[in-house]
C-alpha cells in the first residue's frame, strides 16, 4: 500500500500499515548517514520551510539534516525575530509562506492543533512537528523504529512511559503508534501528570516506578518540565527525582535484563535519569537521535515524492 | 394601526393555550385573541395558517458589544440578529469597553436601543467596578437607570464575602444577581471540557467541579441572603442537581441553559475549530442528556443564547488562544426546532415556554404572553421551513458558530415587536 496522505498530523489518523510503511521507509534510507557523500537527488528541486514557533534544536536540525541530504532547499523560520515577533497572526503568516509555494511546511508550535489548523488553511504537506501537549507523530516514528532494530519485532512487546504523561506529546503519539502495533503500554508518574480517563486510550496506569517498570521491554522517561512544580503539580525536582528517577538500583532490582531505555530528549540529568542509566549499557538515546534523521527523510520523502510522483 | 393574524397555530403557555385561533392587535398590545375573528376588525390580515403563533422570545442573556467592540456586534446588529432569530427583546451583559458599571453607560446602552435598536434591550448591569471583582458597582443607580439584573458574566466574582454582599444590597431591587459559576483557579488555562477528549487532543481542560462548586456556593449564599440568584449558562449534570435540590428547599435560585450546551458535547472540539470553544465548555454526552431532562421537568428555567460575538481573526488562529464563546440568536429556535421539538425530546409548548413566557418572569420583564393589554411581541414560527444554517447571511457582525452547515427545519417566520414586523 502506498502513501496517500496530504500531511502527517497525528498517530492517531494512522493505521497500522501506514505505520509501517513510515518505518521501513525510514529503515531503508538509514544508510545513507553511512555514506561518504551524504546526498541523494530524490527530492531536488523540492522547498520545505521548517516553521518552529517554539525552540528546538533537536528537532529542526533532524529536518534540515534530512530535508538537505534528499537535496531539497530547506528554509528555516522561527517564531523569534520574524513577523511573528511583530505580531502577525499564526495563520497570516502560515499564508504568506504558503504564498512562496513551498512543497512541505513542517510545523512545531506550542498550541495543540496548530498543524492541523495549517494542514485546512494550505495547499502544501504538512508535517507536525509537535503541538503543544498533542501529538509528535515523528517522535514516535523514530521510537518505533529504534524499538524494532533492537527487538526485531512490535507486536506482543511491553512498554511503560514514565513521567509527566498530561503534557507530553510524546506519550500521546507513541500511545497511538504502539497500541496499533500490537504493543501493550503502560503510563506511570504520580496522578497529578497522569492525564483524567487515560485508560480510555488502551493504557494501564501505575503510581509507583518499580511496577511500571518490572518485566517490561522498553523504559521511555520523559522529561520533567520545572514548571510542573510551580504549578503545584510536585512538590519539588527532589522529591520527585526520589520516587520518580530512574537509577541503576532501581533497574537491576526489577527490570529485564534486556530492557532498552528510551528518552526523546532533552535528558535532566540526575532528575528523571541518573547519569549512570542515561549513559548505560541499556540506554538507546543516542541511537534515538540518529533514527530521527532516518524517520524525517522517509516523512519528506513520502509526502514530497509522492506529490512529485503525481504531477510527473 | 391594527393586524389580524388568522388561522395561526396560537401557542400560549401563560394561558395553556394550543389551538388554531386568531390574534387582534391594536395600539401596540394585543387586543383580542380567539377563533373567528372578522376581517373587517383590523386594518392589515395576516394569513398564518399553518404556522405557529407565540408570545415573543426573551433572549435573558447577549453580548451586544457596545459601547467598546462594535468591530464585534452593535446595538444595531445585535438587535437585527435577535429580531431575526425571533427574539423580541434581549439583556445584554455588562462587559462592554467601558464595562456597564455606571449610570452613564446604561444610559448610552439605552440611548443607542431606543435609535437603532430592533428588538426591546434591557442592560445587565455589572456587580463590580470594572468587572474587577473587588468593590461593588454602585447598584442602586444601576438599577434606577433601568437595569434588569446584576452580573460580572464572563468572569465569576471569585470574593464569597463580596458577593455575598451583592446579593443583600440588591435584595430591595427586585433585580436578581445573574452568576458565570466558574471557578477559575480550577480552569486556569483551560480551553475545554476536562475528560477523555482533553486528554486526547492535549488540551488543558476545565472539569465540571470548577462550575459546580460556584453553582454550590451561590446556593448556599442565596440561601444566607434570601436573594433571588440566577445561575448562567448551566452546562453540567452536578450543577443541574445542585439547582434541584435547592429548588427543592425553597432558596430562590433560577437557571439558564444554553442550546449548544443541548446540541454538542467535547466530542466536537476535535478538529480545533475554535467555534467550538466557550465558557463554560461543551461538556459529556451525559450532561447534555441531564440538562435537557432538567429543561423538561422545569429545574431549568428557561433557554438563552450567551449570544458572544467575535471578529473572525479571534476564532481563526490556536485553538487554546482563541476567544470564547459562539453567536447564537439567529440558530438557538431553528435548531432547537429541528433537534429537540421534531424527535419528540422536548415538548414544542415547553420550548415556547422556556423561550418566552418563563425568561419574562424571572426577570420580571413585559410580555411572555398573549393575554388582551399585553405588548404585542410575538414570533411566529414556521415549522416545515427548509433552510441550512449560512453564516455569511447572518445579520450579526459576526460568524463565530459551530453550526455552519446544518440543515435545519423550521424557523422563525415573522418576529413582532409592540404590534409592527421587524423581520419576515
Amino acid at each position: 500500500m502506498g502513501w496517500t496522505r496530504k500531511d502527517l498530523l497525528a498517530m492517531r489518523d494512522l493505521d497500522a500499515s501506514e505505520i509501517l510503511l513510515l518505518v521501513d521507509t525510514a529503515a531503508t534510507l538509514q544508510e545513507i548517514a553511512g555514506r561518504e557523500i551524504k546526498k541523494v537527488p530524490a527530492l531536488r528541486g523540492k522547498t520545505i520551510v521548517n516553521l518552529f514557533y517554539e525552540n528546538s534544536t533537536r528537532t529542526r536540525t533532524s529536518f534540515e539534516i534530512a530535508g538537505k541530504w534528499l537535496s531539497a532547499d530547506v528554509i528555516n523560520f522561527s517564531a523569534s525575530g520574524s513577523s511573528a515577533a511583530k505580531g502577525e497572526s499564526f495563520i497570516d503568516t502560515a499564508k504568506n509562506i504558503a504564498a512562496m509555494s513551498p512543497d512541505v511546511v513542517v510545523v512545531r508550535h506550542s498550541s495543540a492543533g496548530a498543524a492541523e489548523l495549517l494542514a485546512r488553511a494550505l495547499p502544501c504537506s504538512i508535517v507536525n512537528a509537535g503541538d503543544g501537549a498533542h501529538e509528535h507523530p515523528t517522535q514516535a516514528l523514530l521510537d518505533l523504529l529504534t524499538i524494532r532494530e533492537h527487538k526485531g519485532h512490535f507486536e506482543g512487546l511491553s512498554v511503560a512511559i514514565v513521567g509527566d504523561i498530561a503534557h507530553s506529546r510524546v506519550a500521546r503519539s507513541n500511545i497511538h503508534g504502539m497500541r496499533k502495533l500490537g504493543m501493550t503500554v503502560t503510563v506511570a508518574g504520580p496522578p497529578t501528570v497522569i492525564p483524567p480517563f487515560v485508560q480510555e486510550l488502551g493504557v494501564k496506569v501505575a503510581y509507583r516506578l518499580e511496577d511500571a517498570i518490572r518485566d517490561v521491554d522498553v523504559i521511555m522517561m520523559l522529561r520533567l518540565q520545572h514548571e510542573r512544580m510551580t504549578a503545584g503539580l510536585i512538590p519539588s525536582l527532589r522529591e520527585y527525582s526520589r520516587y520518580w528517577g530512574l537509577t541503576l538500583d532501581k533497574l537491576r532490582a526489577q527490570a529485564r535484563p534486556d530492557v532498552l531505555i528510551m528518552h526523546p530528549g532533552p535528558v535532566n540529568r540526575g532528575i528523571e535519569l541518573s547519569p549512570e542509566v542515561a549513559d548505560g549499557p541499556y540506554s538507546v538515546i543516542l541511537d534515538q537521535v540518529a533514527k530521527g534523521v532516518a524517520v524525517r527523510m522517509g516523512v519528506l520523502f513520502l509526502l514530497a515524492g509522492s506529490r512529485g510522483a503525481e504531477q510527473a | 394601526m391594527s393586524l389580524l393574524i388568522k388561522n395561526g397555530r396560537v401557542v400560549d403557555p401563560a394561558s395553556s393555550t394550543d389551538a388554531v385561533q386568531d390574534v387582534l392587535i391594536a395600539g401596540g398590545r394585543i387586543e383580542r385573541v380567539g377563533r373567528d375573528l372578522p376581517p373587517a376588525a383590523a386594518a392589515t390580515v395576516l394569513d398564518a395558517t399553518g404556522k405557529i403563533v407565540c408570545p415573543g422570545f426573551i433572549d435573558i442573556h447577549v453580548h451586544l458589544r457596545e459601547p467598546g467592540y462594535e468591530y464585534k456586534e452593535t446595538v444595531a446588529t445585535g438587535t437585527r440578529a435577535a429580531a431575526a432569530g425571533g427574539f423580541t427583546a434581549v439583556c445584554c451583559m455588562a462587559n462592554t469597553h467601558p464595562v456597564n458599571d455606571n449610570r452613564s453607560i446604561t444610559d448610552y446602552i439605552r440611548a443607542r436601543a431606543a435609535v437603532e435598536g430592533v428588538v426591546r434591550v434591557y442592560p445587565i448591569g455589572a456587580v463590580t467596578r470594572g468587572l474587577g471583582g473587588e468593590e461593588l458597582a454602585e447598584l442602586a443607580e444601576l438599577a434606577e437607570a433601568g437595569c434588569v439584573a446584576f452580573s460580572d458574566d464572563g468572569k465569576c466574582v471569585m470574593n464569597a464575602a463580596l458577593y455575598r454582599r451583592a446579593m443583600e444590597y440588591t435584595l430591595p431591587f427586585g433585580a436578581p444577581v445573574i452568576s458565570h459559576a466558574e471557578d477559575h483557579q480550577l480552569s486556569l488555562g483551560a480551553s475545554m471540557n476536562e475528560g477523555v477528549v482533553s486528554t486526547e487532543l492535549g488540551v488543558a481542560g476545565a472539569p465540571a467541579a470548577a462550575e459546580d462548586i460556584m453553582v454550590a456556593r451561590d446556593v448556599l449564599l442565596a440561601e444566607l441572603t434570601g436573594a433571588h440568584v440566577h445561575i448562567a449558562h448551566l452546562s453540567t449534570a452536578g450543577a443541574v442537581r445542585l439547582v434541584r435540590d435547592a429548588k427543592a428547599r425553597g432558596v430562590r435560585v433560577t437557571a439558564e441553559v444554553a442550546p449548544h450546551h443541548l446540541l454538542l458535547t467535547e466530542e466536537a472540539v476535535r478538529g480545533f475549530d475554535a467555534n467550538t470553544k466557550m465558557s463554560p465548555p461543551l461538556r459529556s454526552k451525559r450532561d447534555t442528556e441531564v440538562l435537557l431532562e432538567a429543561l423538561v421537568d422545569g429545574t431549568i428555567d428557561c433557554i438563552a443564547t450567551d449570544h458572544a460575538p467575535h471578529a473572525g481573526s479571534e476564532k481563526e488562529g490556536e485553538f487554546d488562544r482563541a476567544a470564547f464563546g459562539i453567536v447564537g440568536l439567529e440558530t438557538a429556535v431553528g435548531l432547537l426546532l429541528d433537534r429537540l421539538v421534531k424527535p419528540g425530546a422536548l415538548p414544542l409548548a415547553t420550548l415556547i415556554s422556556r423561550l418566552s413566557r418563563d425568561p419574562a418572569r424571572l426577570l420580571g420583564l413585559p410580555g411572555g404572553h398573549l393575554a388582551p393589554g399585553a405588548p404585542a411581541d410575538l414570533t411566529i414560527l414556521d415549522p416545515a421551513a427548509e433552510w441550512t444554517v449560512d453564516p455569511a447571511r447572518f445579520q450579526s457582525r459576526s460568524r463565530n458558530t459551530p453550526f455552519g452547515g446544518w440543515p435545519v427545519t423550521g424557523r422563525p417566520w415573522k418576529t413582532l415587536v409592540g404590534g409592527g414586523i421587524v423581520w419576515e
